[in-house]
């Protein structure tokens, strides 16, 4: 068994199951995060429930672990594939237009998407979990108190020049991972051999459609509170 | 035609090559790719230098030979084609054009041109057969097959392995010429028998002799001179693993 997991597809089956599970999370993630669409109330009662729901919490090193495992296993192969390559570069590459841009850029889209995701950790998951801000006052809602988080999210995008620029860097993040799900969406599907002649035609379309809708997803928050949360 | 060809010159597989361009008068547009070389050779020889060493044989797109990486595409500006049936009315009057040998880190340059393609053979050797006890010719439909199986396995096995999937692969990944070998033999009721232990095998050699990590970008596809589709590769990819859960 330990050759089969050593083996390229076996480290290539890690990728596609953890990319599975990431693709769920950002799906949940968005779902949850539309609700700062509808107010306050909604907002902070969906945040609390992330924050106190026995499921998630299980989850989230869980998460973690398959982020850690995404990267680690994208390291490994992309080495051992410049390696593969050889010293000696073409002189002469001519672009065929039929391998998309980001199926050739995948390690340094999802370089770039982890370098938001520190970034997003820094702003919210750090705060709420551990330093805490001077903007989460508790909050009544229902006669339960909690936190609010409402107040954290719209006052980053509404921090004046700041705000503007983390606005601007929470978009491009939302536009560089639609770039990555464009390619990893039906790549996982191919990877665990669930692709044939028709299948791949649909898997692309559905895994296109799909990254745009979380690129637009995760673009229209910052956007929406510039306008509406002053 | 008048044309330059700026040639990859490597003495052997331990020297430094470097590019070498040379100039070709009255070329016919209707001359093969291959004839023009030939022509070139004939006045490297007639001038007293060293011809460039190419590999080349049935000069009827079947054997798969002829490895050129031409204009920056493996068997130059075509599609589904070998570069003997590359004609040098694709180019235009006056062109340069530039001609490398395949490079991979799984296929070494010999001399000029040539390169050491047997890591696909070592691949074959570790399992693209089925074993069978000689005898008679077997009946013909005694084994009942249906027209799609062998529709696909046929597709699969017009795989010539020349190596263009590997020359063009940005990782060097081999996976389309496993995925060919594989299928062409998993479609069909003869080599289910020995389909689990082929695929891990083929994998496993593959692997060991350098290649890359298939990350289906499907350059590959869009190079093989047979059509073949990286479909195949879904289903080496589900070959494999299901051997891998069988184990």
């Amino acid at each position: 068994m330990s050759n089969v997991v050593s083996s390229s597809i076996g480290k290539k089956f890690f990728m596609s199951i953890t990319g599975f599970f990431l693709v769920v999370f950002v799906a949940v993630h968005l779902t949850a995060n539309l609700s700062l669409l509808f107010g306050p109330r909604a907002f902070n009662l969906v945040s609390n429930f992330m924050g106190t729901n026995p499921i998630i919490q299980v989850m989230q090193p869980i998460l973690a672990l398959g982020f850690i495992v995404h990267i680690i296993y994208a390291s490994i192969l992309t080495l051992q594939n410049q390696k593969a390559r050889g010293s000696e570069k073409y002189a002469k590459v001519a672009n065929s237009h039929q391998s998309s841009w980001a199926s050739k850029n995948m390690y340094v889209l999802g370089g770039l998407v982890l370098v938001f995701l520190v970034l997003h950790l820094i702003n919210f998951f750090w705060k709420l979990k551990v330093t805490g801000s001077p903007l989460l006052n508790e909050v009544n809602i229902d006669g339960e108190k909690m936190e609010n988080a409402y107040a954290l999210v719209a006052g980053l995008f509404n921090a004046g020049t700041i705000g503007y620029v983390y606005s601007g860097l929470y978009i491009l993040g939302a536009i560089l991972l639609g770039f990555h799900l464009s390619h990893g969406f039906w790549s996982a599907f191919q990877t665990i051999g669930w692709s044939n002649d028709k299948w791949r035609i649909r898997l692309t379309v559905i895994g296109n459609l799909y990254a745009i809708a979380i690129a637009l997803g995760f673009a229209i928050i910052p956007i929406f509170l510039l306008i509406f949360a002053k | 035609m008048n044309i330059t060809v700026k040639v990859w010159r490597q003495k052997d597989a331990n020297s430094k090559g470097n590019f070498e361009s040379y100039k070709l008068n009255d070329i016919t547009p209707d001359s093969s790719f291959l004839e023009m070389m030939d022509v070139l050779n004939e006045q490297l020889l007639a001038e007293g230098k060293e011809p460039v060493a190419y590999d080349h044989d049935c000069r009827e797109g079947i054997c798969g030979m002829c490895s050129m990486f031409i204009n920056g595409r493996a068997h130059g500006p075509d599609t589904e084609i070998t570069t003997c049936q590359l004609h040098m009315r694709k180019f235009k009057d006056g062109d340069t054009i530039t001609v490398e040998p395949w490079r991979s880190g799984g296929f070494p340059i010999i001399k000029d041109l040539m390169v050491d393609r047997s890591a696909y053979d070592k691949i074959l050797q570790a399992g693209g057969y089925i074993s069978v006890n000689t005898g008679g010719v077997p009946d013909a439909n005694a084994i009942p097959i249906s027209k799609e199986a062998s529709d696909e396995a046929m597709d699969a096995a017009t795989c010539i392995g020349c190596g263009a999937c590997v020359a063009t692969c940005k990782n060097s990944s081999a996976m389309l010429f496993v995925a060919a070998k594989v299928s062409q033999l998993a479609l069909l009721p003869q080599g289910k028998v020995e389909a689990t232990r082929r695929a891990k095998a083929m994998i496993a050699r593959m692997d060991e002799l350098g290649f890359g990590n298939c990350t289906n970008t499907g350059a590959c596809e869009v190079e093989c001179p047979k059509g073949i589709s990286i479909t195949h590769i879904a289903r080496l990819n589900r070959e494999f693993l299901c051997a891998a859960v069988k184990e």
